[in-house]
């Protein structure tokens, strides 16, 4: 798999400066409210924005760099992008959308993206998740070194998400080729992506896995962005209408969302409580073990116990005299978790 | 009560408009009848400047389309320094009043002239010729096709063009495949209306290229030079134009309506069949 790295790069926007370096080898997610420079990061490694330093580089192939005044045009640099609202051709139909980008072998891609009976139709008769396989379909015809996704979830409606996010999923754990996507939802990013970074101000704040994240956010910032807590598990047995759900390390929690094969569950971390003893309340999820971590922030404060982090005031912690290594308890109720995705073959 | 009355009122003044535009077409319609116009159309004066108005008319807005179009693209697309002086001056035609323009061209391609004498030096005389007919048409009427083209390829989605370029395709290929098909219906109503414009003009005509009959002699020239003497001939002249204006105002319309909708099923300039 190429790699393509971006050497502190940066780019003029009108409110501030976009400035970073970020290495792309595999599925990355840039995250970070609208505003924040991630669609300008793409456009800069597509060449449709030339930024006013730094280097780009996919391998050993030079795409962009300043000082040696290399700029290297869209059409030669082998990026497949993928639009918000997904920029597909409205006079031309499908096929010839995907002919666009490669003359001989569309069918290959038709079938593989199953919009074969699609092929005569023109975009603005299609549904918005044909749209996206049309619009990936395109991009990866290309023979891309790198897939740029922009906000590939932005422009559907909640039902459909849940299972375009599926099939995204699915279809990037089968790539051979770096993807950067970008998104202002974490649970978007940590769903199909294995390596999370946080774009605020055209600045990197923090870099990690999703569960790096939400356990150490750097800053209060990045905790509230990063919100949710994300359990990988299989279903194991409903009753009294709740599901259960075993994790990967044993642990059997219930959730009222009902659902099937490989799932992954959200569960905020306000809605974790933190106790000294076992509790005996509604909460049916209780999750017993030793602190692994504590991050403070400001008035609040992140503990970490297994696999979930709970999100607790200061003045809590000090109050059960919490610290990292010490017996507790992290409980919630089956109706604060949310079953987000199938899961994918991210991480 | 007298919300209904202001609105009668509107109403009122609405139709005498309206009545007022259609007025001169009735008359021309009433005077002579269908079978009179076709007599006439093998009047020697009325074939000769029909086929002089054709002519110039159609060489006029080739180049028109050959000139304006890529400098249309270039003022859509790009900004430079002057770019707003250039964009006025793609439109000066149109405020310019006609004889002005043709004593313009005049003195700039006459033989006494600016260009006069590099002109005669290559042995190319202009003025009272046919080609000064097309040159004064081309002048009078390239605005409005100019016009049109820049709203169109300004109304062009630039991310269509960005997704062309990051799918392989130079600037080149971009603007054949994509902007110009996605302008088109803007295009050709821009071309109807500096067709139209093209076919009624007179004043800068008749100051650069003279009235000589089979010569430089358009439509609207002889429908002047018959009046006083046959005004029969005049109004089979003056319903050919009516029936052509009607012709390219319908083309307007359906070409419009392709710039508004590019994606539904129209036909297409580059034989794209349209979707079953």
């Amino acid at each position: 798999m190429a790699t393509v790295t971006l050497e502190r790069l940066s780019v003029p926007l009108r409110d501030f400066e976009l400035g970073l370096s970020l290495a792309v080898d595999s599925t990355v997610a840039l995250i970070g409210p609208s505003g924040s420079g991630k669609t300008t990061v793409l456009n800069a490694i597509a060449g449709l924005v030339e930024p006013d330093g730094g280097r780009i580089r996919c391998d050993e192939e030079t795409w962009f760099d300043a000082d040696r005044k290399v700029f290297v045009p869209p059409e030669e640099r082998r990026v497949g992008l993928v639009f918000q609202d997904y920029a597909l051709f409205p006079h031309l139909t499908v096929r010839q959308n995907i002919e666009y980008a490669r003359r001989k072998g569309a069918d290959e891609y038709l079938d593989r993206f199953r919009i074969g009976h699609l092929e005569r139709a023109r975009p603005d008769s299609l549904s918005g998740g044909e749209r996206q396989r049309v619009a990936l379909a395109r991009a990866l015809a290309r023979d891309p070194e790198i897939l740029l996704l922009d906000e590939p979830l932005a422009a559907l409606d909640a039902h459909t998400k849940v299972d375009v996010r599926a099939e995204l999923q699915q279809l990037l754990a089968g790539l051979e080729i770096p993807t950067l996507l970008v998104t202002h939802d974490f649970e978007d990013a940590a769903a199909l992506a294995g390596h999370v970074g946080v774009l605020v101000a055209g600045r990197l704040r923090q870099e990690g896995t999703p569960a790096d994240l939400v356990a150490r956010p750097a800053d209060p910032f990045v905790a509230s962005f990063t919100g949710a807590n994300l359990l990988h598990g299989e279903p194991d047995g409903a009753c009294a209408g709740t599901t259960g759900v075993r994790l990967d390390d044993g642990t059997l929690v219930r959730t009222s969302d009902e659902g099937e094969g490989p799932l992954t569950l959200a569960v905020y971390p306000w809605d974790i409580t933190i106790s000294t003893a076992r509790p005996d309340d509604s909460a049916m999820n209780v999750i017993g073990g030793r602190i692994t971590a504590i991050t403070e922030l400001g008035n609040r404060a992140r503990v970490t116990i297994g696999p979930v982090s709970a999100e607790i005031t200061v003045d809590s912690l000090r109050r059960l005299g919490l610290e990292s290594g010490r017996q507790a308890y992290a409980s919630f109720k089956a109706t604060g978790t949310r079953i987000v995705a199938s899961r994918g073959g991210t991480e | 009560m007298r919300r209904r009355i202001g609105f009668g009122l509107f109403v009122a003044v609405a139709v005498l408009t309206l009545a007022f535009l259609l007025l001169p077409i009735v008359g021309i319609f009433v005077h002579t009848s269908p079978g009179k116009v076709l007599g006439q159309l093998s009047n020697p004066v009325v074939e000769d400047a029909f086929i002089v108005s054709l002519k110039t008319s159609v060489i006029a807005q080739a180049l028109i389309l050959l000139f304006g179009t890529p400098t249309a693209y270039l003022l859509a697309t790009r900004r430079f320094p002057g770019h707003s002086l250039a964009v006025t001056l793609v439109e000066l035609p149109l405020v310019l009043p006609p004889a002005v323009a043709g004593v313009g061209l005049l003195a700039a391609l006459g033989r006494e002239g600016l260009l006069g004498s590099s002109l005669s030096a290559l042995g190319i005389t202009l003025p009272f010729t046919q080609t000064a007919v097309t040159i004064a048409v081309a002048y009078v009427a390239s605005p409005l096709y100019i016009r049109q083209a820049i709203a169109s390829f300004e109304a062009t989605d630039r991310r269509l063009t960005a997704a062309s370029r990051t799918l392989g395709a130079g600037p080149v290929r971009t603007f054949f495949r994509v902007e110009l098909p996605l302008a088109r219906g803007g295009l050709i109503a821009g071309l109807a209306l500096s067709f139209a414009r093209g076919l009624g003009e007179f004043g800068a005509t008749i100051m650069f290229a003279g009235s000589l009959q089979r010569v430089t002699q358009t439509l609207p020239l002889a429908i002047y030079a018959e009046f006083d003497q046959n005004f029969d001939t005049t109004l089979a002249m003056g319903g050919v134009l009516v029936l052509i204006s009607a012709l390219l105002l319908l083309t307007l319309r359906i070409a419009l309506s392709w710039q508004r909708s590019p994606s539904s099923g129209s036909p297409s300039l580059f034989g794209i069949s349209s979707s079953a």
